[in-house]
């Protein structure tokens, strides 16, 4: 198996991927990236802290005018935290339901000049896994 | 120290497009000298300049204006704050008039973009061996754009819009119904980037950049400048009749920035900062949305447009689509928007937006608009927000004729 390497720092992979958020100790705000202060409560103390892989659908939008057209889509996760990913499996508009349930998957995105793999994740609509 | 009202006795903007053969600062000089004769004043009177620009931020434009239209020592503010520039540059000299630091001012928006294309990405130039190595604050080992979703204006303005859709019920017709009325109603104005009208059905089929929205449904990029000329109420008092006739009233002038969401951490929110400002502004006025005349907003795109109906408490909460569908805020509508043709069709240099929709609602206000004119407009709304995020809203009045 080629080296692996997660294409965020939040996306944690071994046996059961899943993301990791900073914690504000102190409020309990999460965020994917590294703060000097929490932005809601401005505490300086936080955490790490797991996500759950499953969520439900806030948003999306199907972006063409790129050269691999994709989805965008926002994700609320069960338990707490909302990300920004790649909806996956999904084709039409027509298919999106109002917060529909979804969960993470990992997928390779691209290999560098040393043989390193980068693991992306996106969400797909429950029930559709590979 | 003055506490009166400011007032906005000069306004102009020069068309919107692409103008090869002007650079910077003779969109700027046109529009600032407009302003200034429209007013009936000249530098020597201006106690302050603020100018307005983004993509040239970091190369003094407002100095280097002056060195085009008179260079008098008063003090000069270069403002930048994303799509809300413009705006930003009003408030500067408003501000210094309330503080009485002087009792005339100028604002100037300018911008220049041509055809560049999608907003919110920049290409770097590739490293010759490709290695993954973990960056920034989000330890990323590559551009996410298109990866993990993406962060590009059109799909950031698309998201907002179905989340909005998601939840109420709006469909995509809905959010092209916007572009319809906004390009039919730019055929009446000349300033206007484009002056075409499109059927809801050319919409619909259009190229889709980010559905919901196609090519129709986004804003161009383009060249054009706008200003305004604002004085104190005591500074008013002392001018000639014919500049206090028409003179417009600065009712309300709020300007805000996100407030902590959870979701605003991944995805702006274009949302809460726009009600924020909203409900300060017409508090500050002591005028609600059914006391409107005229609404210029900020439709970057028209998913945009058909949010800021409720933001701006223009329709019931969650009936922004019933409102399209009324008819309500089509230029014979209850609540006139965008009668300019908005950013869909006038166009959107960036820098200038937040003064040339100043300028429309002024224009309405003081009849002046010719063919597009909103009969007996007497209180107008200007909305701009630029990402992530700065939103001003004016609340402007038509002066008492005096």
């Amino acid at each position: 198996m080629p080296q692996q390497i997660p294409v965020v720092d939040y996306l944690e992979l071994g046996d059961r991927p899943h993301l990791r958020a900073r914690e504000c100790t102190a409020c309990g705000a999460l965020y994917f990236d590294r703060r000097n202060a929490c932005a809601k409560c401005f505490g300086t103390e936080f955490t790490a802290r797991a996500l759950s892989n499953h969520g439900r659908l806030r948003a999306f939008t199907f972006v063409h005018r790129v050269k691999r057209p994709f989805v965008s889509a926002i994700v609320e996760l069960d338990g707490g935290g909302v990300v920004k990913a790649n909806l996956l499996g999904v084709e039409d508009p027509e298919q999106i339901t109002p917060r529909l349930p979804v969960v993470l998957e990992t997928y390779a995105v691209g290999t560098d000049d040393e043989g390193t793999e980068a693991i992306a994740f996106g969400y797909r609509p429950q029930g559709g896994e590979k | 120290m003055s506490s009166g009202d400011v007032w906005i006795i000069g306004a102009a903007m020069t068309p919107f497009g692409r103008f090869a053969d002007k650079d910077l600062l003779d969109l700027a000089s046109e529009a600032a000298m407009g302003a200034l004769a429209d007013a009936d004043t000249s530098m020597a009177d201006i106690g302050i300049l603020a100018m307005g620009n983004v993509y040239e931020a970091n190369s003094h434009n407002g100095q280097r204006l002056q060195k085009q239209i008179g260079q008098t020592g008063i003090p000069v503010y270069n403002v930048v704050n994303a799509c809300a520039t413009g705006a930003t540059a009003v408030r500067v000299v408003m501000m210094s008039i309330a503080a009485g630091e002087c009792d005339s001012g100028l604002a100037v928006g300018v911008e220049k973009m041509g055809k560049m294309g999608m907003l919110g990405g920049a290409a770097k130039p590739r490293p010759d061996k490709k290695v993954y190595q973990p960056k920034g604050r989000y330890g990323s080992v590559l551009k996410t754009e298109g990866v993990l979703g993406t962060g590009l204006m059109p799909g950031v303005f698309a998201m907002a819009g179905m989340e909005y859709a998601l939840e109420h019920g709006v469909t995509a017709t809905h959010f092209a119904k916007v572009a319809q009325k906004n390009h039919a109603h730019s055929t009446l104005n000349p300033l206007a980037q484009y002056q075409k009208e499109f059927s809801l059905e050319e919409i619909l089929s259009a190229e889709m950049i980010s559905y919901p929205n196609t090519l129709p449904m986004c804003c161009p990029t383009g060249d054009g400048a706008a200003a305004v000329v604002l004085v104190s109420d005591a500074k008013l008092k002392t001018l000639d009749p014919d500049v206090r006739r028409r003179a417009v009233k600065i009712s309300a002038s709020v300007m805000t920035s996100d407030p902590w969401s959870k979701s605003g951490q991944v995805q702006p929110d274009v949302n809460t900062l726009t009600r924020q400002a909203a409900d300060m502004a017409y508090e500050k006025a002591g005028i609600g949305p059914q006391d409107l005349d005229l609404v210029e907003l900020h439709d970057c795109f028209a998913t945009a447009e058909l949010l800021h109906y409720d933001n701006l408490r223009l329709c019931p909460p969650g009936g922004a689509g019933d409102f399209i569908d009324s008819g309500a805020p089509w230029r014979d509508g209850s609540i006139p928007v965008n009668v300019s043709g908005g950013l869909l069709s006038k166009g959107h240099p960036l820098g200038a937006t937040g003064v040339a929709n100043i300028y429309e609602v002024v224009t309405h206000l003081r009849g002046e608009a010719g063919a597009r004119q909103i009969p007996g407009a007497k209180v107008g709304l200007t909305h701009v927000i630029g990402l992530a995020s700065a939103c001003a809203v004016h609340i402007l009045e038509a002066g008492v004729r005096r």
